[in-house]
Order: C-alpha cells, then structure tokens, then sequence
C-alpha cells in the first residue's frame, strides 16, 4: 500500500530490461541501449549547437526589425523572418539555448533543495518527517500554473529570467523530495548499509561510499525530469504572455506567433519551426532519462 | 479500524492541503513589491486624464482598502480573508466587470471547465489503461512495442505544443474545425448544443492526447511487473485463458496504482485544461484567470486560484475516498 503511492510515470516507464551477462568492471558498455543513445545524439546535438552557433549570429535575434518583415524562406534567412522583422531561424537557437540554460539551473536548485528535504526527513524521522511530508503533499496537490499565474500577473515586466527560474524552483521541489525521501527510507533498511556500518564506516564514507553509487542514478534520471518539467513550465508561461517575452525561449516564440496570428497570416512555418524544436528536445531529454533508468535498472539486475 | 484510520488521515491532509494553499494565496499578493489598489489607481488616474485631485485619490484608496478587505493590520486581514472565503465564498467584486461579484463570474465558468475536464480526462483514462494493458500483456510480442512507442512519443510532448499542433492541423491544414471557435452564451436550444459540442472538440482532442500517452506508459510498466507475479503463473497453470488473466488477474491488480496515479496528477491534468482552455478561448476558468491577469483583475484572480485548490483538492480526495472499496486490502486490515 505504501509503495503505490510513490507512483513515478518516469521510474515506471522501465521497461524490464535483460540483465546484461557479460559486464565487467570498469567498461561502460552496460549503459549503452538504443534509447539512450538515441536521447544522447539529439541532446548532444541540440546542446552544442545552441551554445555554439549563437557566436555566429549576425546579430541579437530579439532585436525587432533587423530584417524586412514577413520574409519567406531562402538563403539568407533559413526560415524567413517573422512579423517582428526578426530571422526565425536564429530566434529558434537563441530560444533552445536560454530553455535549456533555465532548465539546467533550475534542475540544480531542485535537486539540492529535494536531496536536503528529502535526506533529512527520511533519516530523521518522527514528527520532523510528518510535518515535512504534509507540506511536501501540500505542493504536489496544489494546481502550480494558477500560482504562477498570479505570480506573473503581480510582477509583469518588473521580472528577470532569473527570476522567472527562481519562481519554478519555489514551487517545483516536492515531486523531487518525495522521490528522494522514499529512497532513504529504503536505503535505511538495506543489509548493505548496516554491513558497512558494522564494519567500522562512518557516516560520511557511508554516505560517499555505498549510498551515492546508489542514489546516483536515480539523480541523474531525476535531474533530466526537472529539467523537462521546468522549460516546459516556463514556456507554458511565456505562451500565455505572463514571463519575460522579450527573451527568446521555446514558449515566447510561440507566443509572438499566436500573437501576430500566424495561422491567419499563413506564415505556418513561424509555429511548425518551434513545435518541430520543441518536441525533438522533449523527446530527447525524455528518452535519455529512460534510457539511463534502463541502463541502471540492468545493471542492479532489478528491473 | 483500518479503513476509520484511513479516512482521518486523509481528511486531515485534505484540510492542511486547503488551509496552506488559502495561506499562500493570501500572502502571494502581500509579500509582491508591486500593490493591486495602486494599480487600480493608476488606471482610474489614466483614464480620467490626471484630472483626479490627491484628496480624491485619498478617498478613493480608502475605499477600494475596505472594498478588497485590506485594512487592518495583517492578522486581522487574515482572519477576514478566511471568513469571507471559507463561510461565503465571497471575493469581492470583479474590478474589470464592477460590479459584478467574482463568485458569480467563477460560477458560471465552472461548469464548463469541468464538462471538458472530466469528460476528456475520463476518455484518456480509459483509453490509454486499456492501450497499456494489452502493451504490456504482450511486451514480448513486437505489435505491443508500437503501442509503448505511441506513448513515448507522446507523454512528454507538453500541453501547449499539443494544442498548438491540434490547431494547426485540424483547423489550418485540414479545416475541419473554425481557428477560433465561438460559443454561444444564453437560452441552450438544441442548435447551440451541437454547436457547443462541435467547437469543444479541439480542445477536447488535446486533453484526451495529452493524458493518453502517460496512461499508457504507466499502465504498460505496471502490467509487465503483474503479468510476472507468481498468481498470474499460477492461473496460466490453471488453464485461464489469455483474456481472463489478461483482465481478472493482470489489470485489476493494476489498476489500484493507477487510481491513485490519477489522484495524484490532478492537479497536473488542471493545469493542462487551464492552458487549453486559454489556448482555444474555451469560455473556462482558465479564461478567465487569462483576462484577468492581463487585466489587472486581482479579485478575480484570486477567486479563481482559491476555487482551483479547493476543487482539485477535493477531488482527490474522493478518489482517495473511493480507492478503500477497490483496494480489500484497506478493508481488510
């Protein structure tokens, strides 16, 4: 009864993987299946390029009218210009390199703030770990985008990126905690643990030594999650025009689409571009997760 | 005992999920740099051309203080708040709209957003359980990996792209249906029913798309790791069919993490209908609270947020309630 309600789509999207025979220490191959690699190449691919191309661009792409409006495809503009006189193409790789930058830095906020919260209610336990779970359902069951909604409405335009970043990392940190008290709560219990203790390991060596090699990839995989989970809510934002529109991301291109009727206009490709982007991305990011719980799960022959 | 003790515990998160969401709501706008009754100011200033006298404007910032209950210090305020939400779901009135109350607004809007939102989500449910199952009832089979690529491809493709995409091809590429799509308010004859109907498709589509895929993945996982449990071995042993220990013995046994899945992701499936809502002019909540925020419309903002904790709060709970009669082993204890 306990355990189905740690119900995670992701943890459970496993699929029971063969339990690779032949591995040795020290080689990687047991982390290659095809899904991860498939995830790693378009992450890969997408990463680099955003961060290395935007050297190259001829100029800022949230600069409006650089260019004439409403330009079709060419040469000079891959995918023309939209009717803010902006070059869609290098609007798009501005946009996949600030969503991905956001995603990162807030993955690292909730990762630390869930590993704390969650580490220290599964070890400490007692009232200490049932007021903590009560604030941490609280969170999960509370509706995020009307919070975010109003949040947006108040500071409009007196707001930064960062801050947009910060905002996702107040409300986004109890799935996380869960996940990770969960797992302490195990880890407790686990013969390895005591062995370890027995033998003469103190907390810190426990801790470095036998708990994080455990607790390392459901991080990682966790670590993905959240950043999915935070482009995604910044760009549901932007979309509604309530985060800073003026910066390139995969939701404000949207946004200044629908804003300027691009359907109505016929210029299809200013939406299909960033839609196109958008779920290239997602479906990398997500299939690198899976693929690394895939990896992980073969390796401890649980799966 | 088992099942009294079960009840309590939930009741009591169920009040604390309530109260800690009506705290934040109240202290959201109290902690921000920027004040509602400013900003109302501001725009009554504008709109009558700077005309307005600082005496007037004293006056007028009294008023709208008692008007939106922020006099007093902040205990008292506090305490009025949750009177007033709590004893007579009263927010005041809309400013935008003045003087129509916000409880009434929020009330008409609610039936719609619930009509899509039960409706779709119970459509995705069923439809990606039944998907699920067979994927993982016969995950060795290599059909039943194209069902869990559907979901793959699917699940993590978020609300507003899907919208976007529905729109594009079922209302740019293949006009099926109107780019914006009108709903007509007043008397209902059967003509504007159909109407309703028909334009509430699109937004439907997206919620049903949107669910369906993290259905099927959960689902597939869930039956793969019950299709191995010894009882399943037992009943092919026992010469069950496929069909039966496919749906008697697989599926109900998974479907009791499945229920509280769903209890759990509520409020992700509210968001998702807020967004959809406001992506297709779906006369909702999320239309509301979209007018409202580029508005400046804070009681209305308010109202809508406190009434979307309050209904995916209790709506957990029932599910949470119901789990008990499906789960004998709550019963039981």
């Amino acid at each position: 009864m306990s355990m189905s309600k740690d119900v995670d789509p992701i943890v459970m999207a496993v699929p029971a993987a063969p339990i690779v025979k032949s591995r040795r220490r020290g080689s990687l191959v047991w982390l290659f299946n095809p899904r991860l690699a498939i995830g790693l190449v378009i992450l890969v691919i997408m990463g680099l390029g955003s961060m290395i191309l935007p050297w190259f661009a001829p100029v800022d792409p949230s600069i409006q009218a650089s260019y004439m409006r409403n330009l079709p495809m060419s040469g000079v503009h891959w995918l023309g210009t939209n009717s803010l006189g902006q070059d869609i193409f290098w609007f798009l790789v501005f946009a996949i390199r600030n969503s991905l930058a956001l995603g990162v830095l807030v993955a690292v906020g909730v990762t630390l703030i869930a590993t704390i919260v969650g580490l220290s209610a599964g070890y400490i336990g007692g009232r200490f770990e049932r007021v903590v779970m009560l604030i941490v359902d609280t969170f999960i069951t509370i509706p995020l985008l009307p919070i975010l909604i109003i949040l947006g409405a108040l500071i409009r335009g007196n707001t930064s990126f960062f801050t947009v970043g910060l905002i996702i990392i107040i409300f986004g940190w109890a799935w996380d905690a869960r996940t990770v008290r969960s797992m302490a709560l195990s880890l407790r219990e686990r013969e390895f643990i005591n062995m370890a203790r027995f033998s003469g390991a103190n907390t810190l060596q426990i801790i470095a030594r036998e708990i994080f090699p455990y607790v390392s990839a459901y991080m990682v995989v966790g670590f993905i999650n959240v950043v999915l989970f935070a482009i995604n809510t910044e760009a549901t934002l932007a979309v509604i025009g309530l985060s800073k529109v003026e910066v390139p991301t995969l939701g404000s291109i949207i946004f200044w689409a629908l804003n300027y009727n691009a359907l109505f206009t016929g210029q299809y490709v200013w939406l299909v571009a960033p839609i196109v982007a958008t779920v290239t991305l997602f479906l990398g990011l997500f299939l690198t997760s899976t693929g690394f719980n895939q990896a992980f799960a073969s390796k401890r022959g649980v799966s | 005992m088992g099942v009294l003790r079960y009840v309590a515990k939930r009741l009591g998160l169920y009040l604390a999920v309530l109260f800690i969401g009506l705290t934040i709501t109240f202290m959201l706008p109290r902690l921000m740099p920027t004040n509602p009754v400013d900003g109302y100011i501001g725009q009554l200033q504008s709109r009558a051309n700077g005309t307005l006298t600082s005496e007037a404007i004293a006056e007028m910032r009294t008023n709208l203080e008692q008007l939106y209950g922020l006099n007093g210090d902040i205990f008292t305020q506090y305490v009025g708040y949750l009177k007033r939400v709590v004893l007579q779901f009263d927010f005041g009135p809309s400013f935008t709209y003045y003087p129509q109350p916000v409880s009434a607004m929020i009330l008409n809007a609610l039936p719609w957003t619930l009509g899509l939102l039960l409706t779709a989500t119970f459509i995705a449910w069923v439809l990606g359980n039944m998907v699920g199952l067979v994927a993982g009832y016969f995950h060795k089979k290599r059909a039943a990996s194209v069902l869990e690529f559907l979901g793959i491809l699917l699940y993590p493709i978020p609300y507003y792209i899907l919208a976007v995409t529905v729109l594009l091809l079922l209302a740019y590429i293949f006009p099926i249906f109107p780019l914006s799509p009108t709903f007509p308010v007043g008397q209902m004859t059967p003509e504007k029913i159909g109407m309703i109907f028909y334009n509430s498709l699109l937004p439907g589509i997206t919620l049903v798309l949107a669910g369906f895929g993290w259905n099927i993945l959960s689902m597939k996982a869930l039956a793969v790791a019950t299709t191995e449990e010894p009882y399943v071995t037992y009943a092919r042993l026992k010469g069950a069919s496929n069909w039966t220990r496919m749906t008697r013995y697989v599926f109900r046994n998974a479907l009791l993490p499945q229920v509280t899945a769903l209890a759990l992701s509520l409020g992700m499936v509210f968001n998702g209908a807020l967004l959809t809502e406001m992506i297709f002019s779906y006369p909702g909540i999320g239309l509301i609270m979209r007018t409202a925020a580029t508005g400046g419309d804070y009681n209305v903002l308010y109202g809508a947020i406190t009434l979307s904790i309050i209904a995916v709060a209790t709506a957990g709970l029932v599910i949470d309630l119901i789990y008990p009669l499906l789960d004998p082993r709550i019963r039981h204890k």
